[in-house]
């Protein structure tokens, strides 16, 4: 059980009568208080080696000295999964923590409720891992900042490559929720407009974590579509490719598949992944450019084992964070809220910067086909998309923002 | 044609896979009684342990099929365990604390899971003869699939030659229609109990190791599992294996053929059917219904006002309550607020679950409607905080009153599983009209209105506005009304005769249990500043359900004193260490074996026997 001294302090302190004023710190000395807020229990395989990534980000800042001279101090909060505890404790991490700003999040509805509440309280909230593209567009607001590229920016990348499959018959699975909704909307939008005349014939929307993919890749294949483009992940995802491979959905078919290339939901699929699929994900096992070569080594080094998307997610969202401190020059909210945009940081993946413009960041994500080497799933022929390039107009986005 | 045959097969293969987990389930509570929650957690602990033993075992269908048998015969022996080292103890309690032992034992087999197996979905490699197919109509149609075919009929027919050619079959079926009696004669209850329990895990496990070639062990499947299995025995009727596979198919064949039809439709099919089946047919297909158990744990207690001593008690946390705000901080504040509006949640169940006799599996879609009207009003009509909150029980009741009527023909776990299919056909109809409700990314921006935006203003508020709702539910209770409501749950019967109209008095409890809860869901709302459809969902019922057995569901302060409990303890776990799951779990079971008639009735008990004569 990890009983953490400090919390069971504050919680300890928090019920004793408040008469006396909070003791006076001097600013200096004292570490820069980050509030993270994650869904430990409810995604173990995602917040796992997404813990793992920013305690060793936390680790490298605090080793080359902090920023504005103060280290850094991550306070961790687990939220259940549920949208009203992760406010009950985004306010006790405001309140009794004293953080200087929150972070975190995994759900797009918990991503959401954090920055309504970042709002409500005028308090910077740096979203890493929800997806939902109303976080920073019709939902957005000036003190919410997200760092993984979107769903329309997953969508956006992968339309190149499905194009050139030339397949006039498409068939969707998604999972029945808004970022299956999403996702398929804004494929159908980007594709019918880099190859007209395409078609989109069958959709099917399991319930998330229910697919019953016997049935669900039977009425697929009665289509007899050219293509599929696939949205499910995790549980779903496994079933989906095991009842595929069995029926033969996926033979001479050209399929597109969002986030099946990170590590969490590629591994999983053991030897029954399926080869040529065109997915977003994170080559671990083949990259070897310098900033991902360092990241791997060092986290190999501190926890034994690869890293994972997750991994990335959570060392990135620290060094963004920071980043955005130096350049503010200081950790009062209206400043950073205004101020981390623009700024440039240092990924795994390479560099990537803050969007003034919707507080989304530029981190991007690689695209490529699955393949089988010695029996486990990998990557091939991948490249790395700029989170830039995948993002519509300004001026759409200034549609798409509340004014 | 050819698709038709396709998915009938496809239909019929998840068909058992559904039986096999919901004849244990079935099973299980034919005899004992028991609404076995923890069911799902077999399921998912037989999918681990069998990956365990069959990654260890060679590949062919031999060994898989040993290693199967072997995963069943474990799952077995932990479910002989946890009866006999907790559920066999709180047989004399209420039926539906066996329940809430049963949530404590899901909570720890989450967190027990994660730690053994770790955070990662955990695959079977398939050897070839699992990946095999056979063509039928132009179509392949997996080897697999066949097989798990038949293996439904085939353990359908041996536990029927089961129950009816052996001795122990025999007194199972007993024992299933008269509990009382078989002990009467002489058979000892806590081997038959044992046994049926081994019996009902031991086909969880085997569920779940044969669902590891067509998937993965993930930690997600208990839940799954549960919300199936469940809807399956009811539909089939509890008790009833018959039943239970004319429901597995009944079911598996309707999904199977509904994707075709409505994709769309994935989320709400199976409660659809639910539903629709409870209506026209109140005990399931093939169920009768259920024998009301006799003996004294069931008996309803006694209401009396309450003794001084409690008043006091009540006035003392009264005034310290209301000075709360000038002692505490601002998290231990949220704290408190959050009890309160629990307290309303609670007690608003009580009325209908204690009083009323009708427990319920779907309260949360009063609250969840509740919080949707007071942020439509808001948002949409934009209309102030106050009149918001006297939207939201309103929306509420009316829901209420539109489902009322349905619900209130039924009675037992029958009518807890149709507050459950409407719950769930709510939650989609939030989930999915994304145009009007936003979807699951919900409504945000439902802040309080200026003048009670300070936490403590709005603590006031929310002190004020739900201990007035406490207390006039309670005034209720002892109202005419009130007595009319207990003397329908305790004879039909005999209150038909002297005229009391148990319908329209169990809508009445209801609408206002109902409506209390939409009051807390308004209260909820404003308080967090958001409304999603999460506020509607199972989880969300089951929490109040948890506090008012916690609490005791026949003693009258007993919600206040479970949701006071379960808000407090649950808060501090969550944030004081990474195994509250487990920790939380342990302390339900510890406390339901403390308390067997909850806190405040175990409490009230313990001060009886000290004052009275």
């Amino acid at each position: 059980m990890t009983l953490h001294r400090r919390t069971l302090l504050a919680a300890a302190a928090s019920s004793l009568p408040l008469a006396a004023p909070a003791i006076v710190r001097a600013q200096g000395s004292e570490p820069i208080r980050i509030g993270e807020i994650n869904s430990y229990t409810a995604v173990p395989a995602f917040t796992v080696p997404y813990r793992s990534g920013w305690q060793l980000a936390v680790e490298h800042v605090n080793a080359a000295g902090g920023v504005l001279g103060r280290k850094i101090e991550v306070i961790s909060r687990d939220d259940a999964g549920r949208p009203p505890d992760a406010i009950r404790l985004a306010g006790e991490l405001i309140n009794d923590q004293k953080v200087d700003l929150l972070a975190g999040t995994f759900l797009s509805n918990i991503g959401l409720a954090i920055g309504d509440f970042a709002l409500q309280n005028k308090k910077l909230f740096v979203g890493g891992e929800p997806l939902t593209d109303a976080l920073v567009w019709e939902k957005g607001n000036r003190y919410t900042y997200r760092l993984r590229p979107s769903t329309y920016m997953q969508a956006a990348m992968l339309v190149d490559d499905a194009a050139k499959l030339k397949a006039k018959r498409w068939v969707t699975v998604a999972p029945n929720y808004e970022y299956g909704q999403s996702a398929v909307k804004w494929f159908k939008l980007l594709l019918a407009q880099k190859q007209p005349g395409v078609e989109f014939v069958a959709e099917q929307w399991p319930a998330l974590g229910k697919i019953d993919a016997g049935a669900t890749v039977a009425a697929l294949a009665e289509q007899k579509p050219d293509a599929i483009l696939n949205v499910t992940f995790g549980a779903d995802l496994t079933n989906f490719v095991r009842q595929g491979n069995t029926r033969g959905l996926f033979e001479k078919r050209g399929v597109v598949s969002i986030l099946t290339g990170e590590p969490e939901y590629l591994d999983p699929l053991g030897d029954e992944t399926p080869e040529g699929w065109i997915v977003t994900g994170y080559p671990v096992n083949s990259v070897t450019d310098p900033a991902n070569k360092a990241f791997i080594d060092a986290y190999k080094a501190k926890f034994n084992e690869m890293p994972k998307m997750g991994s990335v997610v959570g060392y990135s969202l620290i060094n963004a964070i920071v980043a955005g401190i130096k350049k503010t020059g200081s950790v009062d909210t209206e400043k950073m809220a205004d101020g981390f945009g623009g700024t440039g940081f240092d990924t795994p993946f390479g560099k990537a910067s803050w969007r003034a413009l919707d507080h989304q960041s530029t981190l991007g994500t690689y695209v490529g086909k699955t393949a089988l080497k010695d029996g486990k799933p990998t990557m091939v022929d991948w490249r790395y998309v700029d989170g830039a390039a995948a993002l519509p107009s300004d001026a759409e986005v200034k549609k798409m923002r509340p004014a | 044609m050819d698709t038709v045959v396709v998915q009938l097969l496809t239909g019929l293969a998840s068909a058992s896979s559904l039986f096999l987990v919901a004849s244990g389930l079935t099973v299980i509570f034919g005899v004992t009684r028991v609404v076995n929650f923890a069911h799902g957690s077999l399921f998912m602990l037989g999918a681990y342990v069998g990956w365990s033993i069959l990654s260890m075992l060679p590949r062919d269908p031999a060994w898989f099929a040993a290693g199967v048998v072997l995963t069943g015969v474990a799952l077995a022996v932990v479910g002989a365990l946890i009866e006999t080292t907790l559920l066999r103890r709180i047989y004399k309690a209420p039926e539906l604390l066996q329940l809430l032992a049963t949530f404590g034992i899901v909570l720890v087999v989450q967190d027990l899971t994660l730690k053994l197996w770790g955070p990662n979905d955990l695959t079977l490699p398939r050897p070839r003869w699992m990946r095999s197919f056979v063509e039928i109509a132009g179509q392949r149609v997996p080897s697999y699939d066949l097989l798990m075919i038949g293996i439904g009929p085939v353990v359908l027919l041996a536990l029927w030659l089961l129950f009816t050619r052996t001795r122990w079959g025999t007194l199972m079926r007993a024992a299933t229609q008269d509990r009382e009696m078989v002990a009467a004669l002489g058979v000892d209850q806590r081997l038959l109990f044992s046994t049926v329990f081994a019996l009902g895990s031991g086909l969880a496990g085997i569920g779940g190791a044969l669902a590891l070639p067509d998937g993965s062990a993930n930690l997600q499947m208990d839940l799954t599992a549960i919300t199936d299995a469940f809807v399956v025995v009811v539909v089939g009727g509890l008790g009833s294996l018959p039943g239970a596979y004319l429901a597995s198919l009944l079911i598996g064949l309707l999904q199977a053929f509904g994707i075709l039809l409505l994709p769309q439709a994935t989320l709400v099919l199976v409660f659809v059917i639910m539903a629709v089946v409870l209506m026209l047919r109140p005990n399931g297909l093939m169920g009768r219904p259920l024998a009301v158990a006799r003996g004294e744990a069931n008996a309803p207690a006694l209401v009396r006002p309450a003794v001084p001593a409690l008043v006091w008690l009540g006035a003392a946390a009264l005034v310290l309550a209301v000075l709360a705000p000038l002692l505490a901080g601002p998290f231990l504040l949220s704290v408190l607020t959050e009890m309160l509006i629990a307290m309303l949640f609670a007690a608003s169940l009580h009325l209908m679950m204690g009083p009323g006799g009708m427990a319920s599996f779907g309260h949360a879609a009063w609250f969840g409607l509740g919080a949707y009207g007071a942020a439509f009003a808001v948002k949409g009509l934009a209309l102030s905080m106050p009149v918001a909150l006297l939207v939201a029980p309103f929306a509420a009741a009316l829901a209420a009153l539109l489902f009322g009527g349905f619900v209130v023909r039924l009675s037992g776990v029958y009518l807890a599983m149709l507050t459950l299919a409407f719950a769930q056909i709510v939650w989609a109809a939030l989930f999915q009209a994304v145009s009007f409700t936003g979807g699951d990314n919900g409504v945000l921006g439902v802040w309080p209105a200026a003048w009670a935006g300070d936490p403590r203003i709005f603590y006031w508020l929310t002190l004020a506005i739900c201990v007035v709702a406490v207390l006039l539910l309670r005034r209720a209770l002892y109202a005419p009304f009130g007595y009319a409501l207990r003397a329908t749950r305790d004879s039909t019967l005999r209150a038909d005769a002297i005229g009391l109209n148990a319908g329209s008095l169990r809508l009445a409890a209801l609408v206002i249990a109902g409506a209390a809860a939409g009051l807390a869901g308004g209260l909820t709302a404003f308080s967090k500043g958001s409304v999603f459809p999460t506020y509607v969902s199972i989880g969300r019922s089951v929490d109040a359900l948890l506090m008012v057995l916690l609490g005791g569901v026949q003693s009258m302060s007993g919600p206040i004193v479970g949701a006071l409990a379960y808000t407090g303890l649950f808060d501090m776990l969550l944030m004081i260490t990474d195994l509250w799951r487990v920790v939380l779990g342990l302390s339900i079971i510890a406390l339901v074996l403390l308390f067997p008639q909850g806190i405040a009735g175990t409490s009230y008990r313990l001060w009886l026997r000290g004052h009275d004569a």
